[in-house]
């Protein structure tokens, strides 16, 4: 099956049950509301058949029944709503705050990254807390929020080798992304902090704190106040 | 309602269902049984609906007792199951009696097999499912493996949730002397594969003549870091690789994207990894084919050290495969 072009929008299929729609090959912000754009109107109106959507920086996953859809057939009927999708109005972000202590056992790579970006660990702290993040997608693990853009002067690689173990709530940051484990995995992010708010929850509603299309800030808290949030 | 203890849990027992889909935007993915097929037929040989929640165990088998009369079977791979010291056949209904104690060992053919109860194993729902997430610690027994002196309650009837046209209101779990089996023929042609069928990946073109060429004529070696999020494989790296993206990033390195499950991708050591049911939902490495559905639950039954093969096919020789398969689970005569 060869890829088809149209208006910037690239479908590939990526199973026998699943097809990509790339927005373009670069992460752009216009990528990112094409995607939100699409992803509401097939939450809103699912077609018959379709099982599961994986939206990420400039593509869409959507995996669907085989047994009731082919490509081509969902490809036709996401064209169709890609046109539609265009006059979407989406709402205004949502901003989300977020406590994190940096530093110490918290953020073990603090030092290094001050290091690395040739400066101190303070200006890490204040170039990392004073810019407002967008969420791209959620991906890797349940509640885990692809966060961008870094200020250019903390673009660090990721580990060379990656911890086995990262402790939930730690926030780290690799290339130009930022964000926060929400749960105790492996993980290659440098970590500059740890939030005592719980990322994702089964005891509410939203289940994720965050979700596509949010905006969110770090607030440094000090050791006192990570304990009086974690205790509350 | 019947209860039963876990003596011992065995290396990893967990409850899973057909799995939860639709939470991707959440990064959340399906899990689920990790042989859908044995799940589903032995649910259907004590009566259930397909998707009710089992117990899955891994390479080695737990010792349960029963706590009241259970209707059981045991399918997928064979652990040399006894009940109070008398063997139990797989792909066979059978009944347990209080007190009575199930054994399983190590196996002896596969990786996983899947103790099914009438009426299921009860567990709070996640999302829809009873399905156990182990990364995010989330659904199942606690969101985790089971665990000695683990009291595992069964739902009183069949959750009927799913397809409820095919009601089992004649079907009696009492009847022990009458137990039902898979039909041999019917399984044979479900058995598990160690040469998976694949079509492309959505950057297999990524990878030169000669790297696709070596990859489908490599043996690869399914290594023991193999478990519910993924297979790595061991073999003959591909290293005339990938061209990488046009950013100019580092070979095989990309701008993450969704990933399905069954994705093959090659990690920077030029070898394969095999995304599984609890799969991370997106991904940065390149993809250079994907199992095809009717082979998934075949990556199940992979153990450490089991040689395998990919051969690619098309997608809609996949969607044939797949539409045979379903008819044969399906079938009226698949219970006997």
């Amino acid at each position: 099956m060869t890829a088809k072009k149209s208006s910037g929008v690239r479908f590939e299929p990526a199973s026998d049950q699943s097809l990509l729609i790339y927005f373009g090959e670069k992460i752009t912000i216009r990528a990112h509301e094409q995607i939100r754009k699409l992803l509401h109107l097939l939450e809103a109106e699912p077609l018959p058949g379709l099982r599961n959507l994986h939206p990420a920086y400039c593509s869409l996953l959507v995996k669907f029944d085989a047994l009731k859809l082919s490509h081509e057939k969902l490809e036709k009927q996401l064209r169709k709503l890609l046109v539609r999708s265009e006059k979407i109005k989406l709402p205004e972000p949502r901003e989300v705050e977020i406590p994190v202590c940096y530093g110490g056992e918290f953020g073990p790579d603090l030092a290094e990254v001050a290091v690395l970006c040739n400066t101190t660990s303070e200006q890490v702290i204040k170039l990392h807390s004073s810019r407002s993040y967008l969420v791209y997608f959620l991906g890797f693990v349940p509640g885990f929020a692809y966060l961008g853009e870094l200020s250019e002067e903390l673009v660090t690689p990721r580990l060379p080798t990656p911890r086995k173990k990262v402790p939930a709530g730690s926030v780290g940051i690799a290339g130009n992304q930022t964000g926060v484990y929400p749960f105790e995995t492996p993980g290659g992010w440098r970590l500059l902090g740890r939030t005592p708010v719980s990322i994702f929850r089964t005891d509410r509603d939203g289940l994720s704190l965050l979700s596509i299309g949010d905006r969110v800030r770090f607030v440094p808290i000090s050791q006192e106040r990570f304990a009086e949030l974690s205790s509350a | 309602m019947s209860e039963i203890e876990v003596l011992s849990p065995g290396l990893l027992t967990t409850v899973q269902d057909l799995g939860r889909e639709g939470f991707g935007p959440m990064g959340v993915s399906p899990s689920g049984a990790a042989d859908p097929i044995a799940l589903r037929i032995g649910n259907r040989l004590v009566g259930n609906t397909q998707r009710a929640a089992s117990l899955e165990m891994t390479l080695l088998g737990g010792t349960f007792q029963f706590q009241s009369v259970c209707f059981v079977a045991l399918t997928g791979a064979d652990f040399g199951a006894a009940l109070d010291g008398a063997a139990i056949l797989n792909w066979t209904s059978f009944e347990a009696h209080p007190g009575q104690t199930l054994r399983l060992g190590h196996t002896r053919s596969g990786a996983r097999c899947y103790l099914c109860v009438h009426g299921g194993i009860a567990v709070k729902p996640f999302l829809g499912s009873a399905s156990t997430h182990l990364l995010s610690g989330l659904g199942g027994h606690e969101g985790r493996a089971l665990r000695k002196g683990d009291v595992l309650k069964t739902g009183s009837a069949p959750s009927r949730t799913a397809t409820p046209a095919r009601s089992l209101s004649s079907f009696s779990p009492r009847s022990s002397n009458n137990p039902r089996r898979a039909a041999t023929k019917t399984l044979q042609l479900l058995a598990p594969r160690k040469v998976l069928r694949v079509t492309p990946g959505p950057q297999s073109e990524w990878f030169s003549k000669a790297a696709q060429k070596a990859f489908y004529a490599n043996t690869y070696r399914v290594t023991e870091e193999a478990n519910r999020m993924g297979l790595r494989l061991e073999g003959p790296p591909l290293f005339e690789g990938v061209h990488g993206d046009a950013s100019g990033k580092a070979p095989g390195e990309m701008i993450s994207e969704g990933v399905s499950l069954g994705a093959i991708q090659i990690a920077a050591s030029g070898l394969p990894i095999i995304l599984f049911v609890e799969q991370q939902t997106t991904g940065g490495y390149a993809k250079i084919a994907n199992v095809i559905s009717a082979d998934l639950p075949s990556l199940g039954q992979l153990r450490p050290r089991d040689e395998i093969h990919f051969e690619l096919v098309s997608f809609e020789a996949a969607r044939k495969l797949l539409t045979q398969q379903e008819k044969l689970l399906a079938s009226p005569d698949l219970i006997v």
